[in-house]
């Protein structure tokens, strides 16, 4: 019962609070809030039940042989018969890490939204927008039918462009009118492609197993073709070079949990979108794109990191690193190879941890000072608020790849497997690629260290002396805690998540 | 004992998370957790080391995770090598955390500091420890970021956040090599398990080109984190740290980490004589161009930074040497563990009585601080190779293996150095300690908690070499060799003479220079060559106005504003143009009002609706849109 019921339950509970809130006068705001807490967190409770019931030595969805029967806690029902749409949903070992990410970090979100709720209020829409969100981002890693795959990944837009638009900064109209364009304009390629995949098939299907075993029958030219719309669907979303410019944008004005959400969870939707569904419907395109994506990816990496030093604004660099940091999930993507593969979803997990705790910094650093420029904030945080600028330090350092922290696994491993990518792949080009991403991670040092030292160090400004600023809230101690914590779980046991992955990402290589 | 060496490195590590969390409130403000948990570090290690003396070894692994078919295992090799290592980082730790408890008894953030240095002992111990590239390299990463955070710890001065940084970013240089170094071993051996790629290596198993790739680019590290050249340029910076951090950090331990691991991957090394031919060389531009920048010094502890750096060119080039040198390098790394940490800790002690690192300012300090100026004096003599003090072992064991080994160039060098070492350490000391006081206030010997690490380690730099001397039956080269036979230590009368001979020369030449002092230094009449090296060979200048600050600064702003107006403007320009032929259609569509064209106003509804939104942001009409946007396609590829 709760076998069939228990993903429905995770990614519906959200829904189900949006309505709850909605029958609620506007006016109680603080139940409003709890609600919101109550429904992430049931949620988050669901994940966990489900985490304990995983069978994790069993094989991905992937690949004719194993095909739909490998799926865990798997529902496969009637949806829209007319085009023969299902309701179907289920966890492999690639799923499960980024349900659990998206849970933990939707509820964490709402969490930090007891105390810190961006300006203009309004409490009631901004917690309902935030729950259908969850719904989206958490659905659209567990739909394993393309039509409902493309529900999902449309309905983020929604709640995000509003999130962006009304409770944003200053220029929020412009960033969130280019988010919602921009990824649109992607989706309707991919949606394109799903088509195309629909007609191609024989019998006509929507299913991502069914679709996997009718790939081989695919011709080159087809699957090139069609290979083209959804990486143009998913390079937008990861954002992959030169496709990133929606993002600094829509991280600066988003509020707070709207960019850790952003971050942490929507950039995955489009690596999620490689490894789920471009790489085993399409292997033998995947075999011809792979190199294009890595050199893209590692673009992605030096050309981010170079244009982080030249930020002036906290978010914004944080939002560029996200650019560099998803180049190496890219890279790790684009080697085709068990390695690489394990060490994108490695990455995206770790990615979605830090970043996500980055913004969450970065909006309580706007929260204090009310500025999120660099230079505006002069230094001297940690003589101004020690224990905020500490976890600041703590999380700048696990970004730039600090072995024992989570950034790093997901870093090296891509570039230790662009060392030797799948047979096939050039070796020469791929070796390069990986020079030129590992000088990424000396610029990445370079970026990080020295925001930590205008921000963290020196002395106070004269501006900022004489106003008082409280350090770390309750709030913050309880939704950052377990970001923290995992930071380095993660980092010292890489299996926690490499132990999940791995069983699956074998037999997706089946398939090249 | 030996079965538990684990806890060598993680009680330190655990003693860091409670000094963390509990440190402000324990008597002594952290450190006494951090003392006594490297203390326990230190009595374990002894237990280790006597067991290994005994002939036990122990070789553990456990499985640490998967990923495709690679296997990672955190694992202990508790060899020779280890114990000897376990006993210098631990017992050096211990006499520095001891000495920091006076020296940063009034400075800032005491508890945090404690913490750092006890996790910098941990991961240091780590490194040493592991058995597993990738743990080596967890351990090789983490006392890094322990030095970063240690460096900048008075962070409250822009200098010492730049030395920091400079220091990081410097050694992560060389760690992008070192990290492909292994990534080519893993793949050529199948494992990284350190113990299976010496064993493959050895064997033939692995061929010499991969051996050689692979020993250069672990080389790239070495020459990081050891403070090679050309990468040496951060450590004379590192000196913007606390002196007994510099003493612990970058001198006995962890600069010497490149010198660990080329020995503890010694078996790669070997296999490629292009790969030691490399290091020897390396190793000798070292010793030689950072001893003569140590000449024009006047901050005392750039002096001991230098001459650091050109002691760990001693090393290297010993390891160089191939492995009749390998001995000999790994004792040099023993010796100079004490003698140096003693310099630095002197001299920290003479800058904690007159506050200022300068020479100029300082002067005649021995009669006021006899006990650091008798263990200065000691260290260095051990430091100049004066016997039988603990240099003289181990660095004539280097200069005759470099002459048995024909190498000439690596034994002219170090010879050579040999006479600029005994040369600018007498100078610091007439600067330091004799003539008249020059400095403000009134200096006074240091208390009791740092002198007595220091008459510990003095003890120690005098007697270190005896354990390596070449009389000595079973001592270091039991210990510590490559291959199954020990390579017991040669001693060459005209070789001890010859470098003896030498010092002597130094000390005198130093002493008529600057026994009395003089406002001008007397170097400065070599002219151009005096400002060539006080510009440290225009190096640092061309790293930063050639590197850094081009990457800072102009060509930053160059990607950023490629990304702002180029690619943005291309979006941009996008949805202008959308606009327009939202706003085009739309007019021909009022104005054509034809039933033939219904097909167009499928287009139109669809641009007309994009325009719509750019304009007004309306997402309500999103529904209808995709609805609209999914029947074209579904006609459209129906008719395909």
């Amino acid at each position: 019962m709760f076998e069939t019921w228990a993903l429905s339950l995770a990614v519906f509970l959200p829904t189900v609070g949006t309505i709850v809130i909605a029958l609620v006068p506007r006016e109680r705001d603080r139940l409003i809030r709890l609600l919101g807490i109550l429904f992430t967190g049931a949620a988050l409770l669901v994940g966990i039940v489900v985490l304990f019931g995983f069978d994790f030595s069993a094989p991905g969805a992937f690949g004719a042989a194993q095909g739909a029967s490998a799926l865990q806690y798997r529902v496969d029902v009637s949806w829209i018969s007319a085009i023969d749409a299902r309701y179907h949903m289920g966890l492999d070992g690639v799923s499960l890490p980024l349900l659990v990410l998206t849970l933990l970090l939707s509820f964490l979100c709402m969490v930090y939204t007891w105390r810190f709720l961006p300006e203009p209020g309004r409490p009631k829409p901004f917690v309902a927008l935030l729950l259908l969100l969850q719904t989206g981002m958490a659905g659209t890693f567990v739909a394993f039918d393309l039509v409902l795959f493309f529900v999902f990944w449309e309905l983020v837009l929604v709640p995000m462009y509003f999130l962006i638009g009304v409770w944003g900064g200053p220029n929020r109209e412009y960033a969130a009118i280019k988010f919602f364009l921009y990824t649109l304009f992607g989706s309707l390629f991919m949606l394109l492609g799903f088509l195309a995949m629909y007609f191609k098939a024989n019998p006509n299907t929507f299913d991502m197993i069914a679709l996997q075993q009718a790939g081989g029958t695919f011709g080159r030219t087809f699957q090139l073709v069609v290979f083209a719309g959804l990486f143009l669907g998913f390079a937008i979303k990861v954002p992959m070079w030169p496709f990133h410019t929606w993002l600094p944008d829509a991280h600066t004005e988003a509020p707070t949990v709207g960019s850790v959400l952003l971050a942490g969870v929507l950039l995955k939707m489009g690596t999620y979108g490689f490894v789920r569904i471009a790489l085993p419907i399409l292997p033998q395109a995947a075999r011809i794109w792979a190199p294009v994506i890595g050199v893209l990816a590692v673009i992605a990496i030096l050309y981010a990191a170079l244009a982080c030093l030249a930020q002036r604004d906290l978010k914004r660099l944080i939002a560029f690193s996200s650019v560099g940091h998803m180049g190496f999930v890219m890279l790790g993507t684009a080697t085709l190879t068990d390695v690489g593969i394990n060490a994108a979803i490695y990455g995206m997990v770790a990615h979605g941890i830090i970043t996500g705790m980055l913004f969450f910094l970065a909006g309580s650093l706007h929260e204090r000072y009310h500025t999120r420029e660099i230079a505006e904030i002069g230094g001297g945080m940690l003589q101004k608020v020690p224990y905020l600028a500490s976890v600041l330090a703590f999380t700048a350092i696990a970004s730039l790849g600090l072995p024992g922290l989570a950034g790093f696994w997901g870093e090296v491993m891509a570039l230790l497997s662009s060392y030797r990518p799948a047979p096939g792949l050039s070796l020469g080009l791929f070796r390069t690629l990986m020079v030129f991403g590992g000088i990424g991670t000396v610029l990445t040092a370079g970026y990080f260290l020295w925001m930590l030292q205008r921000v963290n160090l020196g002395t106070v400004p004269e501006r900022w002396r004489d106003k008082q600023f409280r350090d770390m809230t309750a709030v913050e101690y309880v939704s950052w805690a377990p970001l923290l914590v995992a930071i380095v779980v993660l980092g010292v046991f890489p299996r926690i998540v490499l132990g999940v992955t791995n069983e699956a990402v074998g037999t997706l290589l089946t398939l090249f | 004992m030996i079965e538990q060496a684990w806890l060598i490195p993680v009680i330190p590590l655990a003693a860091t998370l409670l000094i963390v969390f509990f440190g402000k409130r324990e008597p002594l403000r952290g450190a006494g957790i951090s003392i006594l948990a490297t203390g326990a570090a230190f009595v374990i290690s002894v237990a280790v080391f006597v067991q290994v003396l005994g002939g036990a070894h122990a070789e553990r692994s456990w499985p640490w995770f998967e990923i495709g078919d690679l296997r990672f295992e955190i694992g202990m090799n508790v060899d020779g090598l280890a114990a000897v290592m376990f006993v210098v980082v631990t017992l050096v730790s211990l006499l520095v955390q001891i000495y920091s408890v006076g020296y940063m008894a009034h400075e800032p953030r005491f508890t945090w500091y404690f913490a750092a240095l006890s996790l910098f002992t941990g991961s240091m111990l780590n490194l040493v420890i592991a058995n597993d590239l990738f743990q080596l390299l967890v351990g090789w990463e983490l006392v890094g970021i322990c030095s970063y955070l240690l460096i900048g710890h008075f962070w409250e001065e822009k200098e010492n956040a730049d030395a920091a940084n400079k220091a990081f970013i410097t050694t992560r240089t060389g760690d992008v090599p070192f990290v492909f170094g292994i990534f080519v071993l893993t793949f050529a051996a199948g494992t990284t398990n350190i113990t299976e790629i010496t064993e493959l290596a050895q064997g033939g198993a692995i061929s010499a080109g991969a051996l050689t790739v692979a020993a250069l680019l672990l080389f790239g590290g070495a020459i990081g984190k050891s403070a090679q050249f050309p990468l040496h340029v951060w450590l004379p910076d590192a000196m913007a740290g606390p002196t007994p951090v510099s003493a612990l950090i970058h001198a006995a331990t962890m600069v010497a980490a490149g010198v660990y691991m080329v020995g503890r991957l010694f078996g790669v090394f070997a296999g490629s004589a292009e790969a030691l031919t490399f290091v020897a060389v390396i190793g000798a531009i070292t010793m030689l161009i950072a001893a003569l920048l140590a000449l024009v010094q006047d901050d005392i502890k750039r002096v001991l930074a230098y001459s650091t750096v050109s002691q760990l060119g001693y090393m290297m080039a010993a390891l160089g040497l191939g492995p009749a040198g390998y001995t000999a390098g790994l004792f040099h790394l023993f010796t100079h563990a004490f003698f140096k940490a003693l310099l630095f800790l002197g001299a920290g002690s003479v800058i904690h009585a007159v506050h200022s690192n300068r020479m100029s300012e300082m002067g005649g300090l021995r009669t006021a601080m006899p006990v650091t100026f008798w263990t200065f004096i000691i260290g260095s003599a051990a430091l100049a190779g004066i016997p039988p003090l603990a240099g003289f072992w181990s660095k004539d064991e280097i200069i005759v293996e470099a002459f048995r080994e024909a190498q000439y160039g690596v034994w002219i060098v170090a010879v050579l150095t040999a006479l600029l070492t005994a040369f600018y350490m007498t100078r610091a000391i007439a600067l330091t300690f004799f003539g008249d006081y020059r400095g403000q206030g009134h200096p006074h010997e240091s208390p009791r908690v740092m002198t007595v690490p220091l008459v510990a380690l003095a003890g120690l730099a005098a007697v270190a070499g005896f354990y390596g001397a070449p009389f000595l039956e079973g001592g270091f080269s039991e210990l510590v060799h490559f291959g199954e036979e020990a390579h017991a230590a040669q001693f060459d009368l005209g070789m001890a003479a010859l470098s003896v001979g030498l010092a002597a020369v130094g000390i005198a030449a130093g002493w008529a220079l600057y026994g009395r002092w003089r406002e001008r230094d007397p170097l400065r009449s070599l002219g151009p060559l005096y400002a060539f090296l006080d510009r440290k060979y225009f190096l640092d200048d061309v790293y930063l106005r050639g590197i850094v600050r081009p990457i800072q600064y102009p060509i930053a702003a160059f990607v950023n504003w490629t990304s702002r107006v180029i690619l943005d403007g291309i979006v941009n320009g996008f949805g202008i143009l959308a606009r327009l032929l939202g706003r085009a259609t739309e007019a021909v569509d009022r104005r054509v009002v034809d039933g033939a064209v219904n097909r167009v106003a499928v287009g139109t509804g669809w641009t007309g609706a994009l325009l719509r939104y750019v304009q007004s942001g309306n997402v309500q009409r999103y529904a209808v849109f995709l609805f609209v946007g999914v029947a074209v396609l579904a006609v459209i590829f129906t008719r395909v």
